[in-house]
């Protein structure tokens, strides 16, 4: 015991038992013991001056952490949408048999625990899971088995992997990363996934005022990539001039959506790109503190990052006096994330950072005046700040001759679901959702959807419909969904992940995300009602207006966008209208007559059969 | 025209929703002007001897016996309205939601303070007279179509008695801001 006791306060001192470096020690202590005890609870609380509920609220909050053992071997297996399409099922009950545990459980030997988790960011390559952190791809059952047979014997998770797929292209088979992923790039554009030399456009910045860059980005009309497509150049401004002793600059790299996975190959094709940008961000606006929130699912690039990190530094492009520039000091740390989609949102991020759980703030103020650590701060996704270091490169002009007139430049999309050639296709804004398919060799499409669950979900008549902020926005995901498949199942995928994934912070996205839900699951069993719809609607009117994040205010958009584009599925599941909904009274009394141990029937169906006699 | 008749009921609620109709005062003489009373616990006639008009209900549902008043309700009633958060959304009932039937029974009959001397013998409730628990609380509109929901726990006597009086003559319910405000 004391052992342990001695091996968490190592842990803790690691990181200087920094109350603002929880998230960190916590992923630690779950690596090393497999949970988050309640005695250790106690311990950390202690050793980092926090209350236990604070420790107790961060642990509770996220996926990756837990109260109660998750086994040596743990097992996530990702239900995203692509999965659900793609054999989740087979594959999860393969693990379940195979590993003699359900899901959601831990072996009694306590080796293998099962779970579920959210989209992995593998849309590409489903079906997929983590364990241990390590990222396996295109599982099937017989995989599946074969990696329990493994674990069973004792193999390193290491070992398992390479045993199970060679490793993936380009930097996925450097020793930092070593991994079975695939890039999948289909279509490399001229902007993120161009021609790009390192150092280049850093160097540039050095040489000339901080206004010039700020009015170079302006001049390319750069507009957020990460969803709601902020003009780039005046979220810096807001920083600059923002009152504060430091400012910070993060990089977005949390790529919750689910069906998004393009700044997982932007990080490991693009990272010293994406690190440039920040520097020249944080030119831009004065910032010396620079940190990439890397989603806990792409663990698995974090040396590599650490390694371009330290070569940038030792090649003067970060650290003090950047690009020989005197006072140009900046550096950049990792801050991992540990399962958690609303953790995108920018304020729930720096909560996160700043090792809380991660609830979205209120806003004003706004991250751009007082963001992490109080710090002024620039949150911009990894694409956007790649962008920008491209733009800093070849010129706004380059950059805005591509695209459209309000969406200049390229957007880097994630493919999936039923198509032949998924995988990352970098195109210039106002390409058509006709064009995208006939690329991606879309095979008998019902619906896309664009942008993931919170983004739209179009129908056939779509095909002309531009991806650009004035016509069909989207953060990446493109999810081809083909005609075999029960559109509303994946919607209910959807809508499960909202609930599961609402801070619970307010309570019409709370309780509303879950009644939608509910809703949604007694239509498809054939016990909704018209007032259903109508109510549904209702419902999401007062989510849109009274959430305090984008999470709440799209939750209700699968529901809302398939009752628009697909209304012929919820008509044929209405059943004729009846003023006594379809209820299973024997069912329900089942449990409680078992427990109290009778056997009647109700007295509905006892009167039935006395009539009948 | 011929006086309209209404009914009430109450399910799984606590009567205070009843109680609260009452707050209606002396304002029930005018009522009794308004319509004709049937199937009620207020003056505790147990069937309905004719199709009724209006019937509000107290109480969500959490036996056999519910559902199968409720629906008798819903087929004898041309207009049901949800009184009180019970009948609206499950309201304190449907707290057991969350905790399996079995231990909601061994928590009130065996090991509560006040049964665990009381009942030596250990025995849940298990009579075939007795109504068959529900393995959840429901709403009554998960039931049947309800047509209108006065919220409150209990909604005031204010509110119950203005939508009533607006459904009986068919006029706008004038509902002022106090009358449905809860804090
Ligand atoms: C629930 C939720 C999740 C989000 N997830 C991400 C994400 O994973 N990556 C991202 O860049 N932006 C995400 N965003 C958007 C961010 O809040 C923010 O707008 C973005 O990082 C700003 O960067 P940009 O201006 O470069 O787009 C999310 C927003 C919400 C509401
Ligand atoms: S809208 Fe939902 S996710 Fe966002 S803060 Fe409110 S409860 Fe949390
Ligand atoms: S709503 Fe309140 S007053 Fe009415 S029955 Fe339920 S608990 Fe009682």
């Amino acid at each position: 015991m004391s052992e342990h006791i001695a091996a968490i306060s190592d842990i803790a001192a690691k990181y200087d038992n920094d109350p603002n470096r929880l998230l960190d020690i916590l992923i630690d202590v779950q690596a090393q013991e497999r949970c988050v005890t309640d005695d250790v609870t106690r311990q950390l609380a202690q050793q980092v001056g926090l209350s236990w509920a604070d420790i107790h609220q961060t642990v509770s909050f996220y996926h990756f952490l837990s109260e109660t053992p998750r086994g040596e071997y743990t097992i996530y297996l990702n239900n995203g949408p692509v999965a659900i399409m793609q054999g989740y099922e087979e594959v999860a009950a393969a693990f379940s048999e195979a590993a003699g545990c359900s899901i959601d459980s831990v072996t009694e030997d306590g080796r293998i625990g099962l779970f579920v988790t959210a989209d992995i960011g593998m849309g590409d390559q489903e079906i997929a899971a983590l364990i241990n952190r390590v990222v396996f791809t295109c599982l099937t059952p017989e995989k599946a088995r074969a990696l329990v047979k493994d674990m069973q014997e004792g193999l390193s998770v290491q070992d398992m992997a390479r045993k199970h797929r060679e490793y993936g292209d380009g930097n996925n088979s450097l020793p930092a990363i070593h991994s079975m992923v695939r890039n999948n790039i289909q279509k490399a554009g001229p902007v993120c996934l161009g021609p790009y030399e390192v150092g280049v456009a850093l160097r540039k910045c050095a040489t000339q005022s901080p206004e010039d860059i700020l009015s170079q980005i302006k001049a390319s009309k750069l507009r957020g990539r990460g969803g709601a497509g902020f003009p780039t150049a005046m979220k810096w401004e807001f920083c600059a001039k923002a009152q504060g002793p430091e400012r910070c600059v993060v990089a977005n790299a949390d790529e919750g959506e689910p069906g998004t996975f393009k700044d997982r190959v932007l990080l490991t094709e693009r990272a010293e790109l994406l690190f440039e940008g920040m520097a020249i961000c944080a030119y831009a606006v004065g910032a010396t503190t620079g940190s990439l929130y890397l989603r806990g699912e792409y663990t698995y690039l974090r040396e590599y990052l650490e390694q371009v990190l330290e070569q940038m530094r030792a090649d003067n492009l970060l650290g003090k006096d950047i690009a020989g520039k005197a006072g140009f000091d900046f550096d950049i740390r990792v801050q991992l994330g540990a399962g958690s989609y609303v953790c995108g949102e920018e304020s729930a991020l720096l909560e996160s950072a700043e090792g809380k759980r991660g609830e979205p703030r209120n806003r004003p103020p706004f991250p751009a005046q007082s963001g992490y650590r109080a710090m002024p701060t620039v949150i911009d996704n990894v694409e956007t700040l790649a962008s920008a270091a491209q733009i800093i490169d070849k010129g706004a002009d380059w950059f805005s001759n591509m695209g459209t007139e309000e969406s200049t430049g390229t957007k880097v999309l994630s493919i999936s679901g039923d198509c032949d050639r998924p995988g990352i296709y970098e195109v210039e804004f106002g390409i058509t959702i006709g064009e995208l398919l006939d690329m991606a060799g879309a095979r008998d499409p019902q619906a896309v959807q664009v942008g993931g669950p919170s983004g739209h979900c179009l129908n056939a008549d779509a095909r002309d419909t531009m991806i650009s902020f004035e016509g069909c926005s989207s953060a990446g995901a493109i999810i081809i969904i083909g005609k075999q498949h029960d559109l509303l199942a994946i919607i209910d995928n959807f809508m499960e992940f909202f609930t599961d994934e609402s801070c619970g912070s307010c309570g019409p996205c709370r309780s509303g995300t879950w009644m939608l839900r509910n809703t949604l699951r007694r239509i498809r069993q054939g016990q909704g009602t018209r007032e259903d719809l109508t109510s549904m609607r209702q419902l999401s009117e007062v989510m849109k207006k009274t959430t305090k994040c984008g999470l709440g205010h799209t939750a209700p958009h699968p529901i809302l966008n398939t009752m628009d584009n697909f209304p012929h599925l919820y008509e044929a599941l209405i059943p004729e209208q009846s003023d006594i909904r379809v209820f299973d009274l024997e069912a329900s009394i089942k449990a409680a007559n078992a427990a109290v141990g009778r056997t009647s029937a109700s007295k509905e169906t006892r009167e039935k059969e006395e009539e009948q006699l | 025209m011929k006086k309209p008749i209404i009914a009430t009921a109450s399910l799984a609620g606590c009567f205070g929703c009843h109680m609260s109709f009452l707050d209606i005062d002396e304002r029930i003489l005018d009522l009794v002007e308004l319509v004709h009373w049937g199937k009620s616990p207020i003056n505790d006639i147990k069937t309905f001897e004719q199709d009724c008009d209006i019937a509000l209900i107290e109480g969500g549902c959490c036996n056999d016996e519910h559902i199968h008043t409720l629906r008798d309700f819903r087929k004898h009633c041309r207009i049901l309205v949800a009184v009180g958060e019970c009948a609206i959304m499950g309201g304190l009932p449907a707290m057991r939601n969350n905790i399996p039937i079995q231990e909601c029974l061994e928590e009130a009959y065996l090991n509560s303070p006040s049964t665990a001397q009381a009942n030596p013998e250990q025995i849940l409730p298990n009579d075939a007279e007795l109504p068959a628990l529900l393995d959840k609380v429901y709403p009554c509109h998960e039931i049947v179509k309800m047509d209108y929901f006065l919220p409150g726990c209990p909604p005031r006597a204010d509110l119950i008695y203005g939508a009533l009086t607006a459904l009986v003559t068919g006029q706008e319910a004038k509902l002022p801001y106090e009358v449905i405000k809860f804090d």
